[in-house]
């Protein structure tokens, strides 16, 4: 049983006198306890608004409209009341966000930020609190933290800032985190910092991790599982080996082409997909990405591309996708880093 | 690039000697006094072949982008030369040098805040030819604009939008049809493709690549982002508080980084592959980039660097140096090489985003890596 189970969920922004706007349109994924998982998809697919959805975070506005399940250990977060998700969120599910400077209270001293999920959800208080937020500093690399807990998010850098919101949100072992394109605001040199944080992190403690990027290149350093978006639905899931190795849909395939490589020639030309993320098809009428595939046949337009089920856990939703060469196999199934 | 013509081979295009800008750090309500100088650019040389790309990537803080207006002209260099073609620009008249510009053009990160959402795309690109009397008649204007859309892939119903009418790939396909209706011989790109989806990202990419063939463009591209850098460019740079600690042939300084900093840069990036990402070896870097208001001394990498030596490192800036076809900043570069020096551990030390316990600074960097439109 998965520990997080997310059905067929769909998020829908309507406005009077416009067209519903389908953020999330039916995505279906699976974290098991202890599991790194990948969103990957570029600006648009719906892969932050499904981690806001999980986690009840949208703005309740009329027009908004959640729909699926999104089951976590048993229960059913879609359909929590506000009181028992606040209990959930922050002490079984906790979430790192892109920005630090933007998720952090600017006139609230760290300590205080840090200290309030604890006293929240662990019922500590004054000193053993601040004990703990000092060591849970110490814990994600701060250094001199006792002299951190007093300082306000301005004072500390890029970094050191997403390291306090790591620190706040594994301050309660969470069993899930959600890490929403947690490098992006981020040097490289940083990002390669925080990344080795989190696997560490994961690695200690036993916390699935849900990975949100844009970049192919952390996703193939840190995931598991691998989940491809386009348009608001998955159309590929796979392990991380076989997806790099073999990308099926014509989108990954698209993806991984485009994408210029440290280790790749000089003058190698790269493979963009043509058009923008505009071009849409709406998943009723046929596949999303049908206006921009090279692999386009008239199946793909008329009915959405059903899910197929292919060996070692992979599903790709397209009806022509890209052929395996030869007899290809089954790979092994990957040991876990 | 083979087909690139081989009578170019040693033609400078561009000639950057010891350039520095330095802005002035100001206090005070009613009277300004100068504190301190935030040396963005300190002591920069360099040379741009004619049509080739010349790549100069570093992470936010480090000057590249200052580098790169200062070599334009947009923002004053303190000290320095800069000669283009054999004109020295530092010394140009403001009227001479306006001439000049059609020359040399630059393209932009964010497409949407460097268009006018006032103006359309027509009115765009023919404010530059009018500027420079480039045409003889609004026909011609018509016909130089046109040829220049079909050359960045934009259709003609193009002419008639507004930038927020396309999407952000084909905005930055204004940008650069902005700068090539000028017949330019030079352009500046300044994170032409970070503010871009990856599938968008590598159209640009291409796109910038055929215009290099097809019109013998000498590209200097400033990115963060080392893969778009190796990918397009000829030459690398590399800098690192304001000056260049590496530079080298793009094959080479993948091949055989020397200098540390370019290890742990080059160590950092992810790579789309996970059997090359669970072989390889990670550099982490202690801490974050130091101030540039106060630099470290001696070395500026000496507080991060894992290979930094007692002797030399903390009180001997290092000159650039050829090595083997590389160009390094580094006292013990032969040393690293070889391996007779071992990384050592490096604590981690305490970097103030704007000074001691001040509210962050309203001027921040003129480009954010990574930030993700």
């Amino acid at each position: 049983m998965a520990l997080l189970e997310v059905e067929d969920l769909a998020v829908t922004f309507a406005r009077r006198g416009q067209r519903a706007v389908h953020a999330v349109d039916g995505v279906s994924f699976s974290v098991d306890a202890g599991e790194v998982v990948g969103l990957v998809g570029e600006s648009g697919c719906g892969k932050s608004v499904t981690s806001l959805a999980i986690m009840g975070l949208l703005p309740k506005q009329p027009g908004l409209r959640v729909g699926g399940k999104a089951v976590f250990d048993g229960t059913d977060l879609l359909q929590l009341d506000d009181r028992s998700r606040r209990d959930i969120r922050g002490r079984d599910i906790a979430m790192i966000f892109q920005d630090p400077l933007s998720s952090l209270n600017p006139v609230i001293p760290i300590g205080l930020q840090v200290t309030e999920v604890l006293t929240r959800h662990r019922g500590m208080k004054g000193e053993t609190a601040a004990k703990e937020a000092a060591a849970l500093l110490d814990r994600v690399g701060i250094p001199d933290p006792k002299r951190r807990l007093k300082e306000y998010p301005h004072q500390l850098s890029g970094g050191m800032r997403q390291r306090a919101l790591i620190a706040m949100a594994v301050a309660c072992q969470p069993r899930l985190l959600i890490a929403d394109e947690p490098t992006t605001a981020l040097d490289v040199t940083i990002q390669a910092q925080i990344l080795e944080l989190l696997k560490e992190l994961v690695r200690d403690s036993g916390t699935a991790l849900l990975m949100i990027t844009h970049d192919l290149g952390v996703v193939a350093g840190m995931c598991d599982t691998v989940n491809v978006l386009y348009g608001g639905r998955v159309v590929e899931t796979a392990r991380r080996r076989p997806l790099f190795r073999q990308p099926r849909h014509p989108y990954t395939v698209g993806l991984l082409g485009s994408v210029p490589r440290l280790d790749a020639g000089r003058g190698e030309k790269l493979n963009p997909i043509p058009g923008s993320v505009r071009d849409l098809l709406p998943w009723p009428d046929g596949c999303a990405f049908a206006p921009r595939c090279s692999r386009r046949i008239d199946e793909c337009v008329g009915e959405p591309p059903e899910l197929v089920q292919a060996y070692d856990g992979r599903s790709y939703r397209c009806v022509n996708p890209e052929p395996v060469p030869g007899t290809v196999p089954a790979p092994r199934e990957e040991e876990s880093a | 690039m083979s087909e690139r013509s081989e009578r170019t081979e040693n033609d400078v295009l561009v000639e950057v000697r010891d350039l520095k800008v330095h802005f002035p750090i100001k206090r005070g309500v009613l009277f300004d006094r100068v504190v301190g100088q935030v040396k963005a650019v300190d002591g920069v040389d360099l040379s741009i072949a004619r049509g080739k790309t010349y790549g100069l990537v570093g992470e936010s803080g480090c000057g590249k982008s200052t580098l790169g207006r200062a070599l334009l002209q947009l923002t004053p260099p303190t000290a320095g030369e800069v000669s283009f073609d054999g004109v020295e620009l530092t010394t140009l008249p403001p009227g001479k040098l306006r001439g000049m510009r059609r020359r040399m053009q630059m393209i932009f990160q964010d497409p949407m805040s460097s268009l006018d959402p006032r103006q359309n795309v027509e009115s765009i690109l023919t404010e530059g030819l009018q500027t420079h009397g480039i045409g003889a008649d609004r026909t011609d204007r018509r016909r130089i604009i046109g040829e220049t859309l079909d050359a960045v892939g934009l259709p003609r119903w193009a002419l008639s939008r507004y930038p927020h009418e396309f999407s952000g790939g084909q905005r930055q396909r204004i940008g650069i049809a902005r700068a090539l209706v000028l017949g330019p011989e030079l352009i500046v790109a300044d994170e032409p493709v970070s503010a871009l989806d990856v599938s968008i990202q590598a159209q640009v990419v291409n796109l910038l690549d055929e215009l290099q063939d097809s019109l013998g463009l000498t590209y200097l591209v400033i990115a963060h982002d080392l893969a778009v850098v190796r990918h397009i460019s000829d030459t690398v740079g590399v800098m690192y508080l304001g000056a260049l600690v590496e530079e080298a042939p793009s094959d080479r300084l993948y091949n055989e980084p020397l200098h540390p900093y370019t290890r742990a840069l080059m160590s950092a990036v992810p790579v789309p592959d996970p059997d090359v990402e669970d072989r390889r070896e990670r550099i982490l870097l202690a801490g974050d980039l130091p101030s540039p208001a106060n630099p470290p001394s001696g070395c500026r990498f000496h507080t991060r660097c894992p290979w930094a030596q007692p002797t030399r490192c903390a009180d001997e800036r290092p000159v650039l140096r050829e090595i083997g076809g590389s160009r390094v900043a580094c006292h013990f570069a032969e040393q690293i090489a070889s391996g007779e020096l071992r990384p050592h551990g490096v604590s981690a030390q305490i970097v103030r985003p704007e000074g001691e316990g001040d509210a962050p600074g309203v001027v921040s960097a003129p480009t954010e890596p990574g930030s993700y439109v």
